[in-house]
């Protein structure tokens, strides 16, 4: 009986409908924003995989000190690598081109992104980047060894494929571009009858903001990595100070793009956390405006803070006490939006359920994470800090107890509308607690040794740091296990799991008002909408 | 595909004009930004090797400069011409002046070539044994010429072939007076690059 239910459901679904095309193309020749939106999860999830990977062999080689399973120039390789393949083409993503493309249109009342075809074309550079970015490990003379920052002047000089992995990270800025200005001309032009700005969902917001920080930083990236390419090729000498040129400026313009893009990171997943808790706390969210302003603001300010990555780089003092003072200021839309977020749950009839577990353990953690942060911001302890472990510890805690576990809340939260089906909730459960535990005894131990003094990207430590690196190793174990029972069990459930109806969390946004998996156009009739997301009277 | 025709129309199934535009006006911030990049490294050279910067840019033949502004302006003009001419009907015209249009990005091109020839053949290009002999500011002057104006070149390449696409779609009455966003972000977009032209010219031929 639920099984014809579900199999009418996923009749009159997008899945059935393939167009022209059959098996995989028409996957990747839809203009479908859904399936676009599914074609980013799969890949993302997959680089995800390869980036985990490259940690957990980073990590085992500083299980013990000394040379254990790699040699210093493989170990930079390794961490060069980890860091381009997480943040272009795991983070920056993440959430923003794979939930927004398949929830955007969904939650204001769309049928589908403003640009389709540009929709499609945005993947294609994205996998163009990512097979290149692959394709370096086997590219003559080996992976790139300068950090996924490619500081100049090493990032010149050295003879591994720093261009091939700047060209890929230039190709998947062109992605990112592209999705930005299609969600900004998609909110902007296609919101359903009735809903006004302040009656948009808090992740619409969240995108809206994201998508202007993805428009007007990444170019930057883009000349910058061009002018590195360029430097290789032709010795142009703008980084270069033998020919008049200064690294310094490869760092501002490097920065300028990529401190914003950290808010690419942030700002969807706080979007995914603002949905999630009206929901499982059975309450309107509190401070709905503060909230979307504090989304722009932070948007904002991300552009003039970049500076604090240069305290010890070499910065006149006025500069440093105005970036400094300037990175402080973050922290107030930050601290609303958790505020707001603590407040929603008071007195609310809270149920427990995973998505909400990993919220609740992103507002722990990201607070840790941007506590630390401001750490960082005070020009005093950053130069006694800066380059340390301290920062590897301080940006995994925003990054990825941030941006990655309101990844994983969003995964399971739509996972329902996604698929028509429900996962195991006490599967789901035990594999977030392994997460959770093996996230805090793989990262914690960082900020003390990185307070002591171990700096990063080495691949070797003095004796006294031993313990803590230990412990750090086995809970990479841990968190892999974890991430291991979290994606089973999304696999698993995706095939076997039970039905889940339209609206299995009782959410008030649109996408819960359609039909699980929704159909192709998504909705029958626009709807007309009357009052704000979430009314749960 | 059926979701396909659903996507430059919106909710009412009519075409958004106001939001092909916007896609449009939105790259060419991205655009901005790009070139942006480039100029705040002028800038800040500049202010490092003022004297150098002068010297250098005294090397340049501001008449080829000067012939080859007109000649994109004129090209701007003629290009707005294929515009207007589409939205009044009349597609012969807008044929005509769209290959006026290319024929001047191409003049430009080649006008180009024959400046970057001239300096290649004195030995100043980034790498050459002649530019090491020079003063440090003189060679970021050149290094920045080449990467600022031929990447903007590449932009006129791009350009000429989007409008060659335009012409194609003009001929087979896929551009008309009632659907003509197509040519009208082409406009832009050669518009676009016209202006950060008329930003090269002064910084590497008039601030001697």
């Amino acid at each position: 009986m639920e099984d014809e239910k579900r199999s009418d459901s996923l009749q009159s679904s997008f899945y059935a409908s393939h167009g022209k095309f059959r098996g995989i193309f028409s996957w990747i020749f839809s203009t479908d924003h859904k399936r676009i939106g599914l074609l980013y999860l799969c890949s993302i999830l997959s680089f995800f995989i390869v980036g985990v990977t490259l940690g957990l062999l980073m990590r085992l080689e500083l299980f013990a000190p000394g040379q254990t399973i790699m040699n210093a120039g493989t170990y930079n390789s390794l961490f060069s690598l980890h860091g381009i393949v997480m943040i272009f083409l795991f983070i920056i993503p993440a959430i923003n081109a794979s939930f927004g493309n398949f929830f955007l249109p969904l939650q204001i009342g769309a049928r589908d992104v403003a640009f389709p075809r540009i929709n499609l074309l945005s993947w294609y550079f994205y996998m163009t980047a990512g097979i290149l970015a692959i394709a370096t490990l086997f590219a003559p003379g080996g992976p790139p060894d300068a950090g996924w920052t490619f500081y100049t002047p090493y990032s010149i000089i050295t003879t591994t494929s720093i261009s091939l992995a700047a060209f890929a990270a230039f190709i998947v800025g062109f992605s990112s571009i592209l999705t930005g200005l299609n969600f900004i001309t998609t909110i902007h032009r296609l919101r359903a009858p009735g809903m006004k700005w302040f009656r948009m969902p808090l992740f619409v917001w969240s995108i809206y903001a994201t998508s202007w920080v993805q428009i007007l930083a990444t170019p930057v990236l883009a000349i910058t990595l061009l002018m590195l390419i360029f430097e290789r090729m032709f010795g142009v000498g703008f980084f270069d100070p033998s020919k008049g040129g200064d690294p310094l400026m490869f760092q501002h313009l490097f920065w300028i793009y990529s401190h914003p893009a950290v808010y690419v990171m942030i700002l969807p997943a706080m979007g995914v956390i603002s949905e999630i808790i009206p929901v499982f706390s059975r309450r309107t969210i509190f401070g709905y405006k503060a909230i979307a302003f504090s989304s722009m603001s932070i948007a904002g300010f991300g552009y003039v803070v970049w500076g604090h990555h240069m305290f010890t780089s070499g910065m006149s003092e006025t500069a440093r006490w105005l970036f400094s003072l300037l990175t402080f200021l973050v922290a107030i839309p930050s601290g609303i939006k958790v505020f707001n977020w603590v407040a929603t749950l008071y007195r609310g009839s809270i149920t427990l359920g995973t998505p909400l577990l990993y919220s609740l353990s992103f507002i722990f953690l990201f607070s840790i994470g941007g506590l630390s942060g401001l750490m960082n911001a005070a020009v005093a302890t950053n130069v006694h800090i800066h380059d340390t472990y301290f920062i590897v510890a301080h940006f995994h805690y925003v990054m990825f107890g941030g941006a990655g576990f309101a990844f994983f809340a969003a995964l399971h939260y739509w996972f329902p509308k996604m698929t028509g089906r429900l996962y195991d909730e006490t599967t789901a459960k035990i594999g977030w607690l392994t997460v959770f535990v093996g996230f805090n005894v793989l990262y914690f131990p960082m900020f003390i040794l990185g307070w002591r003094g171990m700096p990063r990207r080495y691949f070797d430590y003095p004796l006294e740091f031993t313990n803590a690196n230990m412990i750090s190793t086995i809970g990479s174990w841990i968190l892999a296990t974890g991430i291991m029972i979290m994606l089973v069990n999304l696999v698993f459930s995706s095939m076997r799991g039970r039905n889940a109806g339209n609206n299995p969390w009782g959410g008030t946004t649109l996408e819960w008002q359609v039909s699980s998996p929704p159909p192709l156009h998504n909705f029958r009739e626009i709807p007309e909408i009357s009052r704000g997301p979430y009314d749960f009277s | 595909m059926e979701s396909e025709r659903t996507g430059h129309l919106n909710q009412e199934g009519q075409r958004d004009y106001t939001g092909s535009k916007m896609g449009m006006w939105l790259f060419l911030y991205t655009e901005f930004l790009l070139f942006g990049g480039l100029f705040l490294l002028y800038a800040v050279y500049r202010t490092r090797y003022v004297e150098q910067f002068h010297t250098a840019a005294a090397s340049f033949d501001t008449g080829l400069g000067a012939i080859n502004t007109v000649v994109l302006i004129t090209s701007s003009l003629t290009m707005a011409f294929a515009v207007s001419a589409v939205r009044k009907g009349d597609r012969r015209r807008s044929v005509s002046a769209l290959f006026l249009t290319i024929l001047f990005g191409m003049g430009f091109l080649v006008i180009k070539f024959f400046e970057w020839k001239a300096k290649i053949t004195l030995g100043l290009f980034p790498g050459a044994v002649e530019m090491f002999q020079l003063p440090q500011g003189e060679v970021i002057f050149y290094s920045l010429y080449y990467v600022m104006t031929g990447i903007h070149g590449l932009h006129v390449m791009i350009g000429v072939l989007v409008l060659v696409g335009m012409m194609f779609l003009l001929v087979r009455k896929k551009i008309t007076e009632k659907d003509f966003i197509k040519i009208e972000n082409a406009g832009l977009y050669w518009h676009l690059v016209d202006i950060v032209w008329i930003y090269l010219f002064p910084f590497f031929y008039l601030l001697t």
